[in-house]
């Protein structure tokens, strides 16, 4: 990647040239006339539903594995099957260990980096039916239950904004980031 | 007074040794309308030579249908649509991919009705009144745009292809060679003028803070489709698209706005965009994490491999096609390249014992579909037809067994290598794996 340093650098040359062009020789401007408005905390605080695997941004809220299963029978059990074992949408449970085998198996268990992937994507986007409709407590309760039925966590251990983060997830150094190279 | 020979106007494609494109044009033409054995020999259709006996056909004796607001293809070409696939049909339609047919289409410029698709929850239905776009996080300034301020920046306009990384997936996870066209294997890409404002100006305006080095772009769809994006990319070529092929971008293509990042995975350019959160570090998004890395041997999975390779596939002939008879054929294709330009492609017609250079039509843009063509007299023997490209890098297109040796199966993203086309003595035309 590139320092800090670099990227003000690179952005300040922007706006110092008049006009820049596209490698097939347009013009791109590089000024513009600042018509957007400033937006408020709170409407930052409504909009931003990211949360990297430092967990900045987690809501307050709390769950548990067997606060989860209820949230899952309810609301992905018809899609994911019991227990996460899939069909007709991807399986969330299983295949720790696999990946170096020839029958690998991907699964939230076995493949993902991080546990607030599993809680950012949770919330955002199921279920597919009623997107965002998911209490936060709800949305904790059900990533714990995953996490337990993958072995990660144990069943009575509650996922907040503290402990989400501190999870280690069993492929956690699988991951070779091409973006530095 | 009328003295002309009506029978000489009868749109007959001769045969003439210094025009083989037009045979070989009217030839196809002919078989893709579903005449195969009348055009044998460049013949013109049945239905022409009928037209061409009393001289003047039904058309030029009425009326015409008049203007409409908004045109639309020729009813006979009902048949060029898009293939679709939905892996989780049953629970969430909307969920899915549908293909360019690439094999119906000429030129460089995808039709922005036939644009590929891919979708995670379905399309939304956004009021552009409604919709606005945040750019927040690591800026000396949190703003928000509506599309009417928007609509009001300086744009700029570029034409470049949007490719899925899961495009040629049947030939990357079917252990036979899957035998459906072009556009069903390699139709997860597409290619367009996109027009909008550069992302950097937009950053400039909130003022990017010390520290920043990624950024996460946020749809507004039911996915809230999101990943991150290298600062980098975004102040060297990311555009804030708003029209596309001149008109306002599509609903499928991220109406009324959409992040395009030309030469990377399609799913980068993020469509419906609500929100960038300028950020440290990478998101770790469902997307970049579960999918959309490249397992290899071992047990570990390439990351936020973003670029995506030098590629080409001859379109015509190809699966679904059928050769009609020996001499003269014109092979043509697309090659692109996520790095830049095209700089040469090679043909072979032996299944990749020579190659000859094919011509590239201009002008080639960076980062775009590039048509090549090459004129070929099949002497109706049994072969096999591939095409390598070569950017302006330097990067070479590479065989199947090499790209696939990078991976671990089942590999299903960026599979940029060479795609082979079996021709039989009776010209049917089926995919090979060699």
């Amino acid at each position: 990647m590139f320092s800090s340093k670099s990227t003000v650098a690179v952005i300040a040359v922007g706006v110092l040239a008049a006009c820049a062009t596209t490698d097939s020789g347009s013009p791109v401007p590089t000024t513009g006339p600042n018509l957007g408005r400033p937006a408020t905390a709170q409407e930052v605080a409504a909009w931003d539903i990211s949360i990297p695997p430092s967990g900045a941004g987690l809501p307050a809220g709390r769950g548990t594995a067997k606060q989860g299963e209820t949230v899952y029978v309810a609301q992905c059990q018809a899609c994911h099957g019991a227990k996460g074992a899939g069909k007709p949408a991807d399986p969330l449970v299983g295949g720790v260990g696999s990946l170096a085998t020839a029958k690998a198996v991907r699964t939230v268990g076995s493949f993902w980096p991080y546990a607030t992937t599993l809680f950012d994507y949770t919330r955002r986007a199921m279920p597919t039916t009623k997107p965002q409709s998911l209490t936060n407590d709800e949305v904790y309760a059900v990533t714990a239950y995953l996490l337990f039925l993958n072995g990660i966590i144990a069943e009575d251990a509650e996922l907040n904004a503290q402990t989400l983060p501190q999870v280690k997830m069993p492929n956690r150094d699988g991951f070779v980031d091409m973006s530095r190279k | 007074m009328d003295t002309r020979d009506r029978s000489s106007r009868a749109p007959v494609a001769r045969p003439s040794s210094s025009k083989p494109e037009a045979i070989d044009r009217r030839t196809f033409l002919a078989r893709s309308a579903g005449i195969a054995g009348a055009a044998a020999a460049g013949l013109a259709a049945p239905e022409a030579l009928a037209q061409a006996v009393d001289g003047v056909p039904p058309w030029m004796q009425t009326m015409g249908t008049p203007m409409r607001g908004y045109g639309q293809p020729s009813k006979f070409e009902g048949k060029v649509l898009r293939p679709t696939a939905t892996g989780y049909a049953a629970v969430t339609p909307g969920a899915g991919a549908s293909r360019t047919p690439l094999q119906e289409l000429e030129g460089t410029i995808t039709p922005s009705g036939l644009h590929f698709e891919r979708h995670h929850n379905g399309v939304p239905d956004i009021d552009p009144a409604r919709h606005q776009l945040m750019i927040h996080g690591l800026v000396k300034r949190p703003l928000i745009f509506t599309m009417a301020a928007l609509a009001r920046y300086p744009m700029t306009s570029r034409t470049c292809f949007v490719e899925c990384s899961g495009n040629s997936g049947p030939n990357t996870v079917s252990p036979k060679p899957p035998q459906v066209t072009a556009g069903a294997i390699h139709g997860l890409v597409s290619c367009s003028e996109w027009t909008g404002i550069p992302l950097a100006l937009l950053l400039n305006e909130a003022g990017v803070a010390p520290g920043a080095d990624w950024l996460l772009a946020e749809g507004a769809d039911a996915a809230a489709m999101s990943r991150s994006v290298p600062l980098t990319k975004a102040v060297d070529d990311a555009l804030v698209a708003l029209y596309q092929n001149g008109e306002k971008l599509r609903p499928e293509q991220g109406y009324p706005v959409r992040l395009l990042l030309p030469g990377w995975e399609g799913n980068m350019s993020v469509k419906w965009l609500r929100r960038i959160k300028v950020t440290q570090g990478p998101t770790h998004t469902k997307d970049e994490t579960s999918k959309y890395s490249d397992p290899i041997p071992g047990g570990k999975a390439l990351q936020f491999t973003f670029e995506l390779g030098v590629k080409s596939v001859i379109t015509r002939p190809s699966f679904g096609m059928k050769m009609a008879g020996p001499g003269w054929h014109e092979i043509s294709g697309l090659a692109w390249s996520g790095a830049g330009g095209i700089r040469k492609v090679d043909v072979s017609v032996d299944g990749g014992a020579t190659w000859k250079e094919a011509a590239l039509q201009g002008p080639i843009f960076a980062k775009s579909l590039t048509r090549f063509r090459l004129p070929w007299e099949w002497n109706g023997a049994r072969t096999v037809v591939q095409s390598r490209a070569v950017d302006d890098k330097g990067n070479v297109q590479p065989t199947r067994g090499a790209w696939l040796a990078n991976y671990a199966p089942p590999a299903r993203y960026h599979n940029h290598s060479i795609q082979s086309w079996e021709i039989a003595a009776d010209g049917s035309i089926a995919n090979v794996f060699i």
